[in-house]
């Protein structure tokens, strides 16, 4: 388990090695990945029916954090959509970004979204999922961006990222309530507890953090602009991120935790209310776009919105259509997506006023959208219209708000109604377009996804009971917490739900015969209402954020570099100055007795050149003074027997004098520019600090409040780390993880360098 | 910045392959004699910054072969390659691993995760100080 989820990370590290020899075929090549995951995922079905399978794995026990795999109805589900999809995401990508430049670059990214994805769905380690999820933010965002040279791009990828960012930052913060409540960061532990945690006194605050995330993640309304505007991404990067994967990462993070925060009211109505906006508004959006991507993503809108509210209303019923919907939204949608990108790629515009009668120079794409659009406009046989019926049944035995959700969900069907006619009706039937390209049929590898995902739903339409006892059962037994007993069917008989659907079926055609009429009228209404809209509310705190951030830059860096090692110095001193007084107060013995000549020696030498340093009016002089302390630093060192030390200390010296002769001669003329004041002030302040941490080491050598470890790394170096270098075995292997943050940070700040001499130099170059 | 004094040149080219093995030693050594990565790498760079001194930047990234970035970004994926064989047995990260490789003449190889994190920290070290320095020096030009 453990190897499939890292998979896609490790064959990332070669994908562009692998492009190099497969060619034009990587994208077959690299598919077979999620392809034998999907095998290896199915052979979990069995297992799961008898409840959930918890593969362990450590990774930092003694931070708790493990490397645990929960396996239940839920995560299989999401794991075998995303590796499913992926399959034929990746055979589809191969195909439309054929000689792309960075091809195996897009290839690295998507590889390592999925694999974070996959990470996401199964973890058990609260901490473990939060880091998944941040991978797939960045990684989505390194997708959405990934034609960075084009502006409009970048920006829209930088908008999804902060967006998702702000809200994984409340997830963080969610998640950790979430522990404190449960006293415990596993997922399993949490769902399995009987504790009414929605009592406790944190609840509130933990799932308002919790809902931050998962509703910018997903796209609820108000954060839901993010979604349309990362349509500029390549097109088989919509069709994945927005059927089954980054945006479904919210909704499966609600669904895992329904069972456990469900029973609060505060979830339930939070849920319901912003799901069922976000229902309307996507589907509202989806009917009045003209671009054919834009309109998809509205309708991932609003199923997002489907799929929360449908959480929220969490009985029995609700759970079943959640899940259904879910799988039925991601088949369909994914096959949309790609069918859209094949329309793209073909006929050379996104805009549907501009296609027509396609059917004839692309008769196969046009028959699958026309089934993928069967599904989702909710019709039979296919298994959009038990999605939807369910959908409908669940919502008339509603426990709150029974009716206003069902007018909420009619009217979105209504208009969903007519977004099928436009991405199924529009560009295939009727006059012939202007299209900019003469259209013709899409290659093999761009229709294979979306007709086998069609295919699916077909199959799933007509044999219900497939899916349902393959997986369904254990999937909704997870997100309802108990086992539910059901059973789904193509024909229920005459009944209230088919009575809705026919009348938003018959309402829907009809507007989207007027659909031609009265579209730019819409427009222009959305056109008015985006000036007060969320997203005018995301450019005014951007702008807020660039104010602010250049006030507190004005008032905390002032460029004057002595001003920061003012304040670093007599903060960090005054404080640990003041616990040491108030802990220990000052005293002290100091035994010189057996101190030999040339140790004196040694000080006097460290004394002189300190002062000569920081007198002198001399660089030059104060360079070299400096070397002299540090030299005389590593002679104590070896004095003390302690030889590493000293000879790290020699080399850091001498590079440190290289680097200064780098900068000494770029620097101006020595001048003196402080006022006495200033100076006594420093003083002052070094005095201060000096006397502060020879009074602490002082009291270091006087007390030991707990026996010292290095006892412990004496007696086990050897027989432990086979090394006999105590020094070198904490630094690779005792404390290892210390070191490996340290070469993280050593490399931040030369990057940090070299940034700022880049920028440096290209501001002298400015004309 | 180029010097153009010849016993610089020569003591350069004399000084540096020895300066670099032997802070290859010193990164071999390190584990029971005084010594490891973090030093090594430290005297690598010596040896690389002395050429720079001698024959310039654009001279010292020729026989670096690869770009600073380049080492820094080997360095950190070699520590984290050493993660990757506790991971994968089921232990703690960083657990260490070792490897015991027989030799012609009874000799072993003593193979291990602290040796590839410790080869990691020579170059996250290596390539750090090459960074700044050769950044520095191509700023001036």
């Amino acid at each position: 388990m453990l190897l499939a989820v890292l998979s896609g990370f490790l064959l990332a590290l070669f994908a562009p090695l692998l492009h190099r020899v497969a060619g034009k075929y990587i994208g077959w090549l690299l598919s077979l990945l999620p392809a034998s995951l999907a095998v290896y995922f199915s052979t979990f079905l069995s297992q799961v029916q008898d409840g959930p399978l918890l593969l362990e794995y450590q990774w930092l026990p003694g931070l708790g954090i493990s490397l645990n795999f929960l396996v239940d109805g839920l995560s299989l589900t999401f794991a075998l959509l995303i590796s499913g999809i992926g399959t034929f995401i990746l055979i589809y990508a191969g195909s439309y970004l054929a000689g792309h430049k960075y091809l195996a670059r897009f290839f690295v990214i998507m590889l390592s979204f999925m694999a974070s994805m996959l990470g996401l769905v199964l973890s058990d380690n609260l901490i473990t999922l939060f880091v998944f999820w941040e991978l797939t933010s960045i990684t989505s965002y390194m997708l959405i961006g990934f034609n960075h040279e084009d502006l409009e791009a970048r920006k829209c990828a930088l908008q999804g990222l902060f967006v998702t960012v702000a809200g994984g930052l409340a997830l963080m913060a969610g998640l950790i309530m979430l522990a404190i409540m449960t006293d415990s960061y596993s997922l399993s532990a949490i769902l399995a507890s009987s504790d009414p945690i929605h009592q406790h006194v944190f609840y509130t605050g933990a799932v308002l953090c919790l809902l931050a995330g998962a509703f910018t993640k997903s796209a609820q309304v108000p954060f839901h602009f993010w979604l349309p505007n990362a349509m500029a991404a390549p097109t088989p990067v919509s069709a994945f991120l927005h059927s089954a994967t980054m945006v479904k990462a919210g909704i499966y993070l609600m669904a895992r935790l329904n069972p456990a925060l469900g029973e609060g009211e505060l979830w339930t109505m939070m849920l319901m209310g912003f799901g069922a906006v976000t229902m309307l508004t996507g589907a509202w959006f989806a009917f009045s776009s003209t671009g054919i991507k834009k309109v998809l993503a509205y309708s991932t809108v609003m199923a997002l919105g489907t799929l929360t509210m449908l959480i929220g209303v969490g009985t029995e019923l609700a759970m079943t259509a959640f899940i259904c919907f879910l799988v039925a939204h991601s088949l369909y949608k994914g096959a949309l997506f790609m069918l859209a990108g094949a329309l793209d790629h073909e006929t050379g515009t996104k805009d549907i006023t501009r296609m027509g009668g396609l059917r004839k120079s692309m008769p196969v794409t046009a028959t699958i959208a026309v089934f993928a659009a069967l599904s989702l406009a909710g019709l039979p046989p296919l298994f959009g219209f038990i999605a939807k019926e369910l959908m409908l049944e669940a919502l008339l035995d509603a426990p709150l708000w029974s009716s206003l959700l069902l007018v909420a969900t009619v009217t979105s069907a209504i208009l969903i109604v007519g977004v099928a006619g436009l991405v199924a009706i529009k560009p295939f039937f009727g006059a012939p377009g202007n299209t900019p390209k003469a259209p013709h049929e899409a290659p093999f590898g761009m229709l294979v996804g979306p007709a086998v995902l069609t295919i699916i739903a077909l199959a799933f339409g007509l044999m219900p009971f497939i899916p349902e006892n393959a997986l369904f059962k254990a999937a909704v037994a997870s997100v309802h917490g108990t086992p539910v007993d059901f059973h789904l069917a193509l024909w229920h008989g005459i009944n209230m739900p088919l009575i809705l659907s026919g009348v938003s079926l018959v309402v829907g055609l009809l507007l989207f015969r007027a659909w031609p009429s009265i579209q730019p009228r819409l427009n222009a209404v959305n056109f008015a209402g985006s000036r007060v809209g969320p997203e005018a509310g995301y450019f005014k705190v951007m702008e807020w954020i660039t104010v602010v951030a250049s006030w507190q830059t004005r008032m905390l860096q002032n460029g004057v570099l002595g001003i920061y090692m003012l304040v670093l110095v007599a903060i960090t001193f005054g404080l640990a100055g003041y616990t040491m007084f108030d802990q220990y107060g000052v005293h002290f013995t100091l035994n010189l007795a057996d101190s030999h000549f040339y140790e004196w020696g040694i000080a006097l030498l460290l004394v002189a050149s300190a002062v000569f340093a920081s007198s002198t009016h001399s660089r030059l002089g104060s360079v070299a003074s400096m070397g002299v302390l540090g030299f005389a630093v590593a002679l104590t060192f070896i004095l003390f027997s302690a030889p590493d030390l000293g000879i790290t200390q020699l080399l850091v010296e001498t590079l440190t004098v290289i680097l200064l002769v780098l900068v000494l001669f770029k620097l101006p003329e020595f001048v003196n520019l402080s006022t006495p004041f200033q100076r006594y002030r420093d003083l002052a302040v070094s005095v201060f600090a000096g006397v502060t941490m020879t009074l602490m080491m002082l009291a270091v050598l006087d007390i030991q409040y707990f026996e010292s470890i290095s006892s412990y790394y004496v007696e086990n170096s050897a027989p432990l780390a086979y090394g006999r270098n105590i020094v070198n075995v904490i630094l690779v292997d005792f404390r290892a993880l210390d070191t490996l943050g340290e070469i993280f940070v050593l490399s931040l700040a030369a990057l940090g360098v070299l940034s700022m001499l880049k920028l440096k130099a290209e501001d002298q170059h400015k004309p | 910045m180029k010097s153009n004094t010849m016993i610089l040149h020569t003591a350069a080219l004399l000084i540096m392959p020895l300066q670099l093995m032997f802070s290859v030693f010193l990164l071999f050594r390190g584990h029971d004699e005084p010594g490891g990565g973090f030093i090594g790498g430290l005297v690598a760079a010596g040896a690389f910054v002395l050429y720079a001194f001698a024959f310039g930047a654009e001279a010292a990234r020729r026989i670096l072969r690869v770009g600073p970035r380049d080492l820094l970004g080997a360095g950190l994926l070699l520590g984290l390659a050493s993660t990757l064989p506790a991971l994968f047995s089921g232990q703690p990260m960083l657990t260490a691993h070792w490897w015991e490789l027989p030799l012609p003449g009874g000799d072993y190889l003593k193979l291990s995760t602290p040796l590839i994190f410790d080869i990691g920290v020579y170059f996250a070290v290596l390539g750090t100080i090459m960074t700044f320095v050769i950044g520095l020096m191509e700023s001036e030009e």
